[in-house]
């Protein structure tokens, strides 16, 4: 094993509930104390021995096959395997003996008898651990030879792009078998055969990307020799050091090992110490890594006068000047607010701050934005004016805790997969499961998990529902009397408690609106108002309508009602999209708010910040980005800087988008691809991807990571540096010589951030926010003893239809979302092997309304609304109830969001993107759309011969 | 790709947002509903917006809610 590997300590740790009866054992002469239930194997390597083992690893319980861990207890009879065998007190035990020896290399030649003695030109030499064991028994030679029976002819399987599996050096120890199925919970892999012809099996002796193998990279992590290995491992060796740093995916923020040769990563693995994901990964933190280095990156700055003109490189010197003469004659021409811009949800909490750090004090406006504009902003509004604070309630361990899971428009499997294998493990040990969404989502009904309830409501109607779950578990005295009258508002709660008895929030009055069954929505109240821990998970299915804000408020309504809240195994927990949007938010990237959420218009607050920064600081809120797009359509808003988003792409109603972007005078982008955005731009400037750099990200746990540069920038700056430069070349002068410096000065001025340093995320690892005097380790469990803002507060729910109605033209309602292989925009995952899974974007339709028109499977369809219109193949999914279609919106040339719509939620101006009304028709050409785009972007991105 | 730079009007828009604004306080009792989507266009609507709003409610309001108007008289630019 490497040598900068993390210690393997052979079985799992106990469960924390199952550790408190401590017993103390003798292991070769040293005394332990460890938790009653320990294996012998894990008690002896909390003394650092290692009892030489293959088949155990403590990702996955113990399974006692390989029989090298046997060990000596003093007063039993035999050898019993210490992985499977569990300390007792007093227990006498030891690891090593002359017959120990003996009986271990006897199983080792056993087990070597067989294998190909490659070692020398084996992809796992130096990091493998049955080479391990033969040096560890001192195996020195083999009595059977090796000339018996083998596998040496098995064929190897390279069909998945990022690992192979190679039958002949396969040990059967059932390891990727064991992690398959209880980390991943995906069940993909089985032994198939008996004896000496069993033999690891994807799916039904299937190749491995044709089987359910979702490629998370549980099996090859688990794998002790060569079979299951990275194709990277193969072709560039082992590496030889590593950077611990955080994953630039999702919003789970899983902590990786960036395994490295000098600046190249070798492989990234998932670090067992993450306390957001305990070892496990998923296909894009895994392996869609390799866009850090893409061709397509762009790593000279460029600048040009018009967008019709080609690009042209210029030193950094020159595109930082060209920008801020830009943005200094717009200023002077049409006012201090004719600029702004967007700190992206990709960058760091560090690189955040300084953005809306320059805007406010460099611009000097407030307008600033980010991309939770466009998915969570309702969360923030909701849960703080029900609870006082605009995140999550819980961290993701939680969830071991929980008796039920409401799980409410998110698809953790394929948008958070993770978290949604932690989920699963509880739900197989008996957790419940109720699934409110529109579409059949796997966790409906999958490999050893099926939700008690799946309430396929219709789009937009979220929020009829949820009153109707409260309404039945009010009227029907279901309700936690106590805890409402202990820790909530008694008057909100008596006005609340009367609108939501009204019968237009009745479960039969539902179920016209919805059209689930009014019976399934009473039982599925009854359900989690019984469950001891009932907790709620959500996603943007819950936050991009026009009733986002209601429906944040209504789910903080029910757990308030039940008294979920403030221990583990409850709460509300938004499962957030980008890797630091929850920290974009944080840092006062809103342009109504400075970080740690307070009003640009509190004086007090103001005034501090003003003190630091040295410049009178604007009360007044900024435009938000749809208002920047209406301002610059208007002629008002003239210059925008974009750091790290692809608002041309990602925002809805991409020509209102594309139209508002072309009016600008200055467009700046700063991105590591040219996207779509950038085909629109003035200047662009490079940026550097997660490896290049230091910083945090908070994750949707509030968990606040390190992120750990593992390779030296490739356009010479990480993002905060260029913020820094252009800010001086503005006149704000910044200077900041680390972003230690910079998580300092949050500390500072961030209540909630007043107890995080480098120092003691280095110390913990990483903390949860609010991390202060009062909670120096950090926050797992918020509003414990009372809610944040005092007593929690029902705030009234109405539920008021969307505009976006169905017509005769547009009879279908069209919902969007993401799918495993891909993220986003996809403009990493497209530049990754990912796309063997998804190239394309599909729309899923009832076989129904595809009879109905004429459409078979994989036809061309066209997808139009009052918006727009595209053309894309079409995919029968049984997922999908009738009327309802949906799609991903990961490739440009696709443009899902011409068709979304400029609808928004009332509060915070998030889009609706899951409620368009369409009509789906057969093709057999690109929109015009289309055609113009393909037209359009190669102009845009045109850079000039040199 | 259209370009409707040249007939963008807001207005349509931000009486929208409005009366969606309106939509979910009028559960409320009027004074308070007046008040908070009153603060709440303080709060959150930058002052190009707020001043438009002003504008047009000053010209008679047309497709402001009167629930609305009253919010509008309480904001300030």
């Amino acid at each position: 094993m490497a040598s900068y590997r993390s210690p393997d300590f052979g079985t799992p740790a106990l469960a924390e509930s199952n550790s408190t009866i401590m017993v103390s054992v003798e292991i070769d002469g040293q005394k332990v104390t460890v938790p009653a239930g320990t294996s012998v194997m894990r008690a002896a390597m909390t003394l650092g021995t290692k009892v030489p083992k293959l088949c155990a690893t403590d990702s996955v319980e113990a399974f006692g096959s390989c029989r090298l861990c046997l060990v000596e207890i003093e007063g039993r009879r035999g050898y019993p395997a210490s992985c499977t065998t569990p300390v007792e007190n007093g227990m006498k035990v030891k690891t090593s003996s002359p017959k120990l020896g003996e009986l271990r290399r006897g199983v080792m030649e056993l087990y070597i008898s067989d294998h190909p003695l490659d070692c020398l030109t084996c992809g796992a030499n130096g990091d493998c651990e049955l080479q391990d064991m033969a040096g560890a028994v001192g195996l020195r030679e083999v009595r059977y030879g090796y000339e018996g029976a083998n596998h040496f002819d098995s064929v190897k399987d390279t069909s998945n792009p990022y690992f192979t599996f190679d039958p002949a050096k396969c040990i059967v120890c059932s390891r990727c078998v064991r992690a398959c199925e209880e980390v991943q919970g995906t069940f993909a892999l089985t032994i198939d055969g008996r004896g000496f012809a069993s033999v690891v099996s994807p799916g039904q002796n299937q190749d491995f990307i044709d089987s359910e193998c979702v490629s998370c990279g549980a099996c090859v992590q688990a794998c002790p020799t060569a079979t299951l290995i990275e194709k990277s491992v193969l072709e560039l060796g082992q590496a030889e050091h590593k950077v611990t740093t955080t994953c630039a995916y999702c919003g789970v923020g899983c902590s990786f090992d960036a395994e490295m040769q000098g600046s190249t990563v070798v492989r990234m693995t998932p670090s067992k110490e993450g306390k957001a994901n305990h070892g496990h990964s998923c296909v894009k933190g895994r392996f869609a890594w390799g866009y850090a280095t893409h061709p397509d990156r762009i790593t000279k700055p460029m600048v040009r006068q018009r967008i019709t003109d080609p690009w042209r490189e210029v030193s950094w010197e020159e595109a930082i000047k060209t920008v801020a003469t830009k943005f200094k004659n717009i200023q002077a021409e049409h006012g201090t607010d004719a600029i702004g811009g967007i700190t992206s949800s990709r960058c760091t909490n560090e690189e955040s701050y300084l953005v809306q750090k320059m805007i406010r004090a460099g611009f000097g406006n407030n307008n600033v934005d980010t991309c939770a504009r466009v998915c969570h902003s309702p969360t923030g509004y909701g849960l703080r004016a029900t609870l006082g604070t605009s995140a999550g309630t819980q961290d993701f361990d939680s969830v071991d805790h929980t008796d039920l899971v409401l799980l409410i428009g998110a698809n953790p499997t394929d948008a958070h997969p993770v978290f949604a294998s932690r989920m699963k493990k509880r739900l197989r040990a008996g957790a419940k499961l109720i699934v409110i969404d529109p579409r059949k989502i796997d966790l409906v009904d999958s490999a050893h998990v099926k939700a008690e309830h799946h309430l396929a409501l219709r789009p937009g109607t979220n929020v009829a529902m949820i009153n109707a779950l409260a309404h039945t578990i009010l009227t029907e005295g279901l309700w936690d009397e106590k805890s409402v009258h202990e820790r909530c508002d008694a008057a909100d709660f008596a006005y609340w408690s009367d609108f939501i008895r009204d019968e237009r929030n009745s479960a039969e009055a539902a179920a016209t609106v919805t059209g689930v069954p009014a019976e399934s929505i009473r039982a599925a109240a009854r359900l989690f108002a019984a469950a001891p821990n009932g907790s709620i998970y959500y996603g943007l299915g819950v936050t991009e309508h026009s009733q986002g804000t209601t429906m944040v408020m209504g789910m903080a309504n029910l757990a308030m009602l039940t008294g979920n809240f403030g221990r583990k195994g409850v709460g509300i927990n938004p499962l957030r999209g980008q890797n630091n949007v929850q920290g974009a938010c944080d840092m006062g990237s809103f342009p109504h708010e400075f970080s740690g959420y307070r009003h640009v218009s509190d004086a007090a607050t103001r005034f501090d910040f003003e003190s630091l920064w040295g410049v009178p600081l604007s009360g007044e809120p900024g435009l938000r980005i749809p208002n920047m797009f209406d301002a610059a359509l208007a002629g008002t808003f003239k210059g925008m800087y974009v750091q790290g988003e692809d608002i041309a792409q990602s925002d809805p109603n991409t020509q209102h988008v594309v139209a508002a972007l072309k009016s600008l005078d200055c467009l700046v982008v700063q991105d590591i691809f040219m996207n779509e955005t950038a085909a629109y731009a003035h200047v662009f400037l490079p940026g550097a991807s997660f490896l290049e750099k230091d910083g945090t990200f908070t994750n949707a746990e509030r968990r606040i990571s390190r992120v750990r540069r593992a390779m030296p920038p490739l356009a010479g700056y990480a993002d905060w540096e260029v913020t820094m430069m252009l800010s001086n070349a503005l006149g704000y002068q910044m200077n900041y010589s680390h972003p230690s410096e910079i998580m300092d000065e949050i500390a500072r001025m961030t209540p909630t951030f007043s107890g995080v340093s480098y120092a003691r995320l280095d110390e913990l690892g990483s903390v949860q926010w609010p991390c202060n005097d009062a909670a120096p380790m950090g926050t797992p469990t918020m509003h414990i003893d009372h809610f944040v803002r005092g007593k929690g507060r029902f705030m009234i729910t109405d539920y008021v239809p969307t505009d976006e109605k169905t017509t005769a033209k547009f009879p279908l309602l069209l919902t969007t979302g993401r799918i495993l292989s891909q993220y986003n925009v996809g403009a990493q995952t497209r530049r990754t092997d990912n796309v063997v899974w998804h190239d394309e974007d599909r729309l899923e339709i009832h076989a129904f309304d595809a009879e109905s028109r004429g459409i078979n499977d994989g036809d061309t369809v066209a997808l139009q609304s009052r918006a727009g219109e595209v053309a894309l193949r079409a995919k029968i999914s049984e997922r999908m109830q009738p009327g309802v279609v949906y799609t991903t919106f990961h490739f440009a040339e696709t443009g899902a969001n011409v068709v979304t719509t400029e609808y928004s939620d009332w509060a915070t101006n998030c889009p609706e993107y899951k409620v368009t009304a369409v009509q789906v028709r057969p093709t057999n050409q690109k929109s015009s759309f289309q055609l113009d785009y393909e037209l359009e972007t190669s102009i845009g991105r045109k850079v000039a011969a040199e | 790709m259209t370009n409707d730079k040249q007939t963008h009007n807001n207005l349509p828009n931000l009486l929208r947002m409005i009366e969606q604004i309106t939509g979910y306080f009028k559960s409320y009792p009027q004074d308070y509903a007046v008040d908070h989507i009153a603060d709440h266009i303080q709060k959150f609507w930058e002052p190009r917006m707020r001043r438009e709003i002003l504008e047009h409610a000053a010209a008679g309001g047309e497709g402001l809610s009167e629930l609305a108007k009253l919010a509008v008289k309480k904001v300030r630019v």
